[in-house]
């Protein structure tokens, strides 16, 4: 459906950026061909090109959308359903090169970012101005442009709410080059359609997103984790609607379980402050003053030993917070080096049936003898379910991967959950997504697709493609 | 058996002032924590408690509301706490400090073995906890990092000296001081500081430790004269080499050299 490049071509790009910041053929790094999800195949691009601003991306894709060449935006490669990998071939456009924090508007609240910023790096300038970014995704290596393409949740959206939540205005090109401003630093907009929201978490097969204004909140004084030991996974899912009904609302509510700290002991070659007990939730608080984080340590710490709670332990200083949140951070690594290979389902589903969901996941397991980790976002439905291929043949494990995959995805949709709370679809999850919805929906998306992208070069083979 | 462990109050945040004029860090209306070389002191003694049914004690000297660092022991896990105030501890440097500690200490019947931080992260010195040990007349190993062992007769330990290690059977009474990573503290337990609300706290003046001598305690028990205390100043210089990977190698030891960074037996 789509030609190969020429030489022309990579002279015609060339011409654009320089020759220096276009690769092709043996000089094209291995790592442009997959993101962190190997499992679902590696594809080479023909050419990696690398912009260093938005003038220059909008001559690539005007190029690209007159020559029919399919055009996949790559930001740190992160993600984990293959949304960046070129799996028709053709041109992967990396957006690190545009990695300048252009400003942090202090009187506005505002950050103006190129999408090649890193998440950590914009974290830590937004706190030297002692301000928030409160998008909490677990990969601090992601860049940002990547965050607002799948629309990326993480551990405070409990509380914060999820990327899309703070984007207030994004500069796109469009597939014929066009350059578009959608939204700016203003708080409030019903200012016609918002585009700008089609864009967040269209995970390329819109627009390429050239700059990004996010919103950004004051920063909290002080931030206390609870860490509440249950006897079963149950116990402690079971408690999580009634900590979310209490007066102050929590930030984060994620739950664990040994199994999953013991794989992030032996990976980060550390010990977690508590493993005595079967699982595990962090509830974490965001207060001002040591008498609101006192108020609302005893109320949820009452609650959690009035329903069950094996203890309530607190972690209150730097050193502490680190010792469960290096852990909590490294799981998805530390799962992946526990095994050969690997599956995810990030499913969403009502924070009322993320126990019944994790048993189903715990069953299925035992069903099939094939291991299965599991960890999440207890305060906002969403899991990270991973089946594990360890020893398994490879024949063996294609089958029952794809059974145990199937499964979960039908149990989710039998309690009206979504495919993905945060990961999105890439090419890995698209089968699911097309099960999942109804097919005017579909179709719907299609046509919004074509009006975006009528040649169908951005990011093609993706969500809906 | 009994253990005691020592504990400070520092401040929470790194971004401690200094008065300009005293010389003395503002500790008015900052956050505190417990010093978190002594966590792992704590811990070590839980782990010696499981083995042996100790006591823990475990002592402070400071304002009153230092009552709040012997309140966090409690939720981890200590038994009774020890609170060494009064006006006249005040100014104490290294010396007077171990000298006034040790005789908190001696109040305490019985006290088989004292656990220290291998420093505090305000003071810096680690000298309080061989200091105490000197007054005390009894043996000390500092900066240990494994304990191999623990009966009610003695410690069999791990010290690390940077170039070796050595490995010693200390009996009781002793002194050690840990260091960090000994073992990975727990968190203070909500429940278990419910639980220890009647714990007993005793408070400690200068005229209730018998042998306490007044004339080395406090500013004049204390002979170190400090001069100044400053924030030291950063200062970070980034500098970029570009050009061919050998010829910026070249660049970069050349300069090393010349920041006296580099001996010839790295080459």
């Amino acid at each position: 459906m789509f030609r190969k490049l020429e030489t022309r071509d990579i002279e015609a790009l060339s011409a654009i950026t320089g020759r220096d910041y276009v690769s092709v053929r043996d000089e094209i790094h291995p790592d442009y061909t997959h993101d962190e999800m190997t499992h679902y195949g590696c594809f080479d691009p023909e050419l990696v090109i690398q912009p260093g601003c938005t003038e220059e991306v909008s001559q690539i894709l005007a190029y690209a959308d007159q020559e029919h060449l399919p055009v996949t935006t790559r930001g740190a490669g992160t993600g984990l359903c293959g949304g960046c990998v070129p799996i028709y071939g053709g041109i992967v456009l990396s957006m690190m090169r545009m990695n300048k924090i252009l400003e942090i508007d202090e009187q506005t609240m505002n950050a103006v970012l190129q999408p090649g910023v890193l998440l950590m790096e914009i974290i830590e300038e937004a706190a030297n101005h002692n301000l928030l970014y409160a998008p909490d995704p677990g990969e601090k290596s992601a860049s940002v442009g990547g965050n607002v393409m799948t629309n990326a949740g993480g551990m405070r959206a409990v509380k914060y709410g999820v990327t899309r939540d703070y984007v207030r205005g994004l500069e796109v090109v469009l597939a014929d080059g066009s350059v578009l401003t959608l939204g700016g630093k203003t708080s409030k907009n019903s200012s016609g359609y918002s585009l700008k929201d089609l864009i967040v978490g269209s995970e390329g097969t819109l627009a390429v997103v050239t700059k990004i204004t996010m919103k950004l909140l004051p920063k909290p004084r002080a931030m206390t984790s609870l860490l509440i030991p249950f006897t079963t996974l149950k116990d402690a899912l079971t408690l999580v609607p009634k900590i979310m009904r209490l007066p102050a609302v929590a930030t984060t509510i994620e739950f664990m379980e040994k199994e999953v700290i013991q794989d992030a002991q032996d990976y980060l070659g550390k010990d977690f402050p508590n493993k005595e007990f079967n699982a595990y939730l962090i509830v974490s608080y965001s207060a001002n003053t040591p008498e609101e984080m006192q108020a609302m340590i005893h109320d949820c710490a009452e609650l959690a030993l009035q329903e069950g709670a094996e203890d309530v332990f607190i972690s209150d200083t730097e050193e502490r917070q680190s010792s469960i949140w290096d852990a909590r951070g490294a799981f998805l690594e530390a799962i992946k080096n526990s095994t050969t290979q690997m599956d995810e389902c990030d499913v969403v589903v009502d924070i009322d049936k993320v126990a019944d969901f994790c048993q189903f996941a715990r069953d299925l397991s035992i069903q099939e003898n094939i291991r299965i980790r599991s960890f999440g976002h207890a305060g906002d439905g969403n899991l990270h379910i991973y089946v594990l291929k360890d020893a398994l043949s490879e024949e063996e494990w294609q089958k029952k991967v794809v059974r145990c995959m199937d499964a979960l995805y039908a149990k989710a949709a039998a309690m009206k959950g979504q495919v993905s709370g945060e990961h999105g679809i890439g090419h890995a999850k698209r089968d699911y997504l097309k099960q999942s919805l109804d097919p005017e929906q579909i179709e719907l998306m299609k046509r919004i697709k074509a009006a975006f992208d009528p040649n169908g070069i951005l990011n093609p083979g993706k969500v809906i493609g | 058996m009994n253990i005691v462990v020592c504990v400070k109050q520092v401040p929470a945040t790194q971004k401690v002032e200094v008065d300009p004029v005293t010389g003395v860090l503002k500790r008015d209306g900052i956050e505190t924590k417990m010093n978190p070389y002594d966590l792992y002191a704590m811990e070590t003694a839980l782990q010696i408690r499981k083995k042996t049914g100790a006591k823990i004690h475990v002592i402070t000297m400071g304002p009153p509301a230092a009552k709040a660092v012997l309140q966090e022991a409690f939720a981890l896990g200590a038994d009774e706490g020890w609170l060494l105030t009064d006006r006249k501890f005040a100014g104490a440097d290294v010396l007077a400090t171990s000298y006034t500690i040790a005789s908190g200490i001696r109040q305490i019947d019985h006290v088989d073995l004292i656990l220290c931080g291998k420093q505090t992260t305000d003071g810096d010195t680690a000298q309080v906890g061989p200091e105490m040990a000197e007054v005390l007349g009894i043996p000390h190993i500092s900066w240990v990092t494994e304990l191999i062992d623990a009966d009610d007769q003695a410690l069999i330990v791990k010290q690390d000296l940077t170039e070796v290690e050595a490995v010693a059977r200390i009996p009781y009474p002793c002194l050690i001081t840990v260091e960090k990573g000994i073992f990975q503290p727990n968190l203070p337990s909500y429940k278990r500081a419910k639980e220890a609300a009647d714990n007993p706290i005793h408070t400690l003046s200068a005229a209730q430790c018998r042998t306490l001598d007044p004339s080395r305690i406090g500013l004049s028990g204390s002979p170190t004269q400090v001069e100044r205390i400053f924030t030291p100043t950063h200062d970070v210089k980034t500098m970029r080499l570009d050009g061919p990977e050998a010829e910026s190698a070249a660049k970069l030891v050349a300069i090393l050299k010349e920041d006296k960074m580099w001996e010839e037996e790295n080459a």
